[in-house]
């Protein structure tokens, strides 16, 4: 008994003196709002993060915690880790803002990194990618490849970062086949395998033979692949759950930016800024283009050149859903417009739900 | 051979005492064995499960934050289930309650003075209400299973959170996204001593001893349990079954909508497409862990709580997996029904033949 209790008060005494045993120069913590293991959005995350551990090795010691609740849970989990002494925190997920805004002013010699959303502070940074540059690729491969002239996009939440998605990948559609139709289905959710595959089979069921999605499970890649359609891997390579069915995937890369940050925080000269980068920075990365006949390979990475030459896809003409001009021929949206979109452009068989 | 479950003649007192140190102590053998199976220190691990939320101000008082809504709705389920009357929506009532009261603050941002929060709090309580009497109105006129129509009007309720809060009720400077404005600080429940919590905690607690005077010491709760033990011994002694499903779902409702107000006032400051990580149903759980009685609840409130928040520190600390968490927050419910079983009931290995022998005296 006296032996056991010595060893609960060495361990109590160890967990004390833990944080202080080792002498990392920088602490970096990522909160998550799914688990690491769906394969998709957090799972791209937390590469980035080990992408960190292993860059800076001993100087940088990291800690995320996942499957964090948007809400009061969120707020909570951003406070502790300001309060563990974490030195720079990620939050990943468009829910966190309001969170991070309110822990931020808590804590104003922590540096704060949010990602996907649009308000910033001296000690808070937002970041996201174009990811709409990668969209308009698969939309003009989807239109190639697909024999019903319609493919299906499983939409998570109607906020611009969305709306923008399917707008690009309709209009990749449409500048190789201009009757292109695309069915959208909001599940209202980023990630719930059971959801996604339902709405999947639905849209295939309404003749569908291209499945794409704006939610992060692996389960709509799946159902394609049993159904013998063809899809889009979304965040990371998920050609391993769809060998025959993936035709290439939009890779969140996020490894440059966070060893980019982390860097800054160590040299001293972090700032805040909103940072949207995309196919040119590395940012956004294509998976290799398979299952696919020559041509289209060769179109495809014809088009990601060009993107990353300085070409937006949304450039004119544009025109909207109710028929009203978007952008008139050769003129190009402004950031603005495009990280505020909230309308749809002409083609897409779907209602913006409002 | 095979097990049975033979039920004691007599309960030891003594025994149900202890049966939650004995579930605890069960619950941190088997985390301790769980953190070294999947290569951490299971002591570093015990300490930042269990006890170092304890010990910093912050994160005991972000440990009662989150118990505060359990118990709350906790207390009114207690009310529902002590009088035999299944109300399993408390999530709903939550968030309808969450709906009413938010009103104000969304519709007319610009009554802005002392009466704001009183009357946000007044009709938070007065919108879970009105959800909690549907199912029992049903019940009482219709004679439908409150089980069902109580917790599927749970997804109604969340859908017509989600319909406003992408609709009408949509933030106009928000770029579209799904979320309110931000409720102006007249809206706002403050937070007391260090911030972490703010004053739905004492509320609370003043709302759970009054019920606990209530179900101890006056005839309305008696009435209650007797209603619950025995409908017709109580229906001779003049209460009606059904004045009594229509006030324990109404009070559940109240408080679960008080409940809901509050949250997204104090915590959440404006409204989500999500306001709740499922209190409503964790409440069930902690109405009987807290074996109904509202002192009880207090604390199997704060002991759930407790899991979440060492679940968390656990993660960040120690880099275990979110599951492990969830595990060790599972094997605690496992282990307290398991100690409470066995108060009750004796376990005894028989052989088949005695067995069937006995049955047939049945």
């Amino acid at each position: 008994m006296k032996s056991l209790l010595k060893t609960t008060v060495a361990a109590v005494a160890f967990a004390a003196l833990g944080s202080a045993a080792q002498a990392a120069d920088l602490k970096a913590c990522f909160v998550y709002v799914g688990p690491v293991g769906d394969f998709g959005w957090t799972y791209q995350h937390d590469q980035g993060r080990l992408a960190v551990e292993e860059k800076f090795g001993d100087k940088v010691e990291t800690a995320y915690l996942e499957s964090v609740a948007e809400g009061p849970d969120a707020e909570r989990a951003i406070e502790r880790f300001a309060r563990e002494g974490c030195n720079i925190i990620f939050t990943t997920s468009f829910g966190y803002m309001n969170p991070t805004i309110k822990v931020a002013k808590k804590f104003p010699d922590v540096k704060f990194e949010h990602a996907t959303g649009y308000k910033t502070a001296d000690n808070v940074a937002t970041y996201n990618s174009k990811f709409h540059q990668g969209r308009y690729i698969i939309g003009q491969i989807a239109a190639k490849q697909s024999k019903t002239g319609t493919a299906g996009y499983i939409a998570s939440f109607p906020i611009p970062e969305v709306v923008s998605g399917i707008n690009a990948f309709l209009l990749g559609a449409q500048s190789v086949n201009p009757d292109f139709k695309v069915k959208v289905v909001w599940v209202n959710t980023w990630f719930d395998p059971g959801k996604e595959a339902d709405a999947a089979k639905a849209l295939i069921d309404q003749g569908a033979d291209i499945i794409t999605q704006h939610t992060d499970s692996t389960a709509p890649l799946q159902v394609a692949q049993e159904r013998g359609v063809h899809g889009f891997g979304q965040a990371s390579d998920m050609i391993n759950f769809a060998k025959d069915a993936q035709y290439t995937a939009i890779i969140d890369d996020w490894a440059p930016y966070y060893i980019h940050r982390v860097q800054e925080a160590l040299d001293g000269n972090w700032n805040s800024h909103s940072s949207w980068e995309g196919l040119a920075e590395g940012h956004v990365v294509m998976a290799p283009y398979t299952n696919l006949p020559a041509d289209v390979v060769e179109m495809a990475k014809a088009t990601e050149a060009k993107i990353k030459d300085g070409w937006e896809p949304f450039t004119g003409p544009i025109t909207k859903q109710d028929g009203t001009v978007a952008a008139e021929d050769g003129v190009r949206l402004d950031d603005g417009a495009i990280l505020g979109m909230n309308w749809y452009v002409q083609g897409i068989d779907d209602k913006l739900p409002e | 051979m095979r097990i049975e479950l033979v039920k004691r003649k007599e309960h030891s007192q003594t025994m149900a005492l202890l049966s939650p140190v004995i579930a605890v102590a069960l619950t941190a053998l088997s985390a301790a064995i769980l953190f070294s199976i999947t290569g951490h220190n299971p002591f570093v691990g015990l300490y930042k499960f269990f006890i170092e939320p304890l010990t910093q101000q912050w994160s005991l008082e972000a440990t009662i934050d989150k118990a505060t809504p359990l118990i709350l709705i906790g207390c009114g389920l207690a009310i529902c289930y002590l009088s035999n009357n299944w109300n399993i929506g408390a999530e709903g009532q939550f968030v309808v309650g969450a709906l009413f009261g938010c009103a104000l603050p969304i519709l007319y941002p610009d009554f802005e003075n002392v009466a704001t929060l009183p009357l946000m709090l007044l009709f938070g309580a007065i919108g879970g209400a009105l959800w909690a009497l549907i199912p029992a109105l049903l019940k009482t006129r219709f004679n439908t299973n409150e089980i069902l129509t109580s917790l599927m009007l749970v997804y109604v309720a969340g859908l017509l959170l989600d319909y406003l809060v992408r609709g009408p009720w949509r933030d106009p400077d928000g770029y579209n996204f799904p979320e309110s404005r931000i409720f102006s600080d007249a809206a706002t429940l403050p937070e007391v001593f260090g911030g972490a919590m703010s004053l739905s905690a004492p509320i609370t607690i003043v709302v759970a001893v009054i019920l606990a005077i209530v179900l101890a010491k006056t005839l309305k709760g008696f009435e209650i349990r007797v209603m619950g033990e025995s409908p017709r011994a109580g229906s001779f002694a003049g209460f009606s079954a059904k004045r009594l499903t229509l006030f324990s779902f109404a009070l559940a409702g109240a408080l679960a909508g008080l409940a809901g107000t509050m949250e997204v006032s104090g915590a959440l400051n404006q409204l989500l497409p999500s306001i709740s990580p499922g209190y409503g149903f964790t409440a069930i759980i902690v109405a009987f862990l807290g074996r109904l009685n509202p002192i009880g609840i207090i604390i199997a409130g704060f002991v759930l709580a407790l899991s979440y928040i060492g679940g968390e520190g656990v993660q960040s600390a120690m880099g275990v997996s979110n599951e492990i968490a969830s595990v060790i927050q599972g094997l605690l419910l496992f282990f307290v029904l398991a100690c409470d079983t066995l108060i009750l009931y004796r376990i005894r290995f028989t052989s088949r033949r005695i067995a069937d022998g006995e049955a047939s005296h049945v």
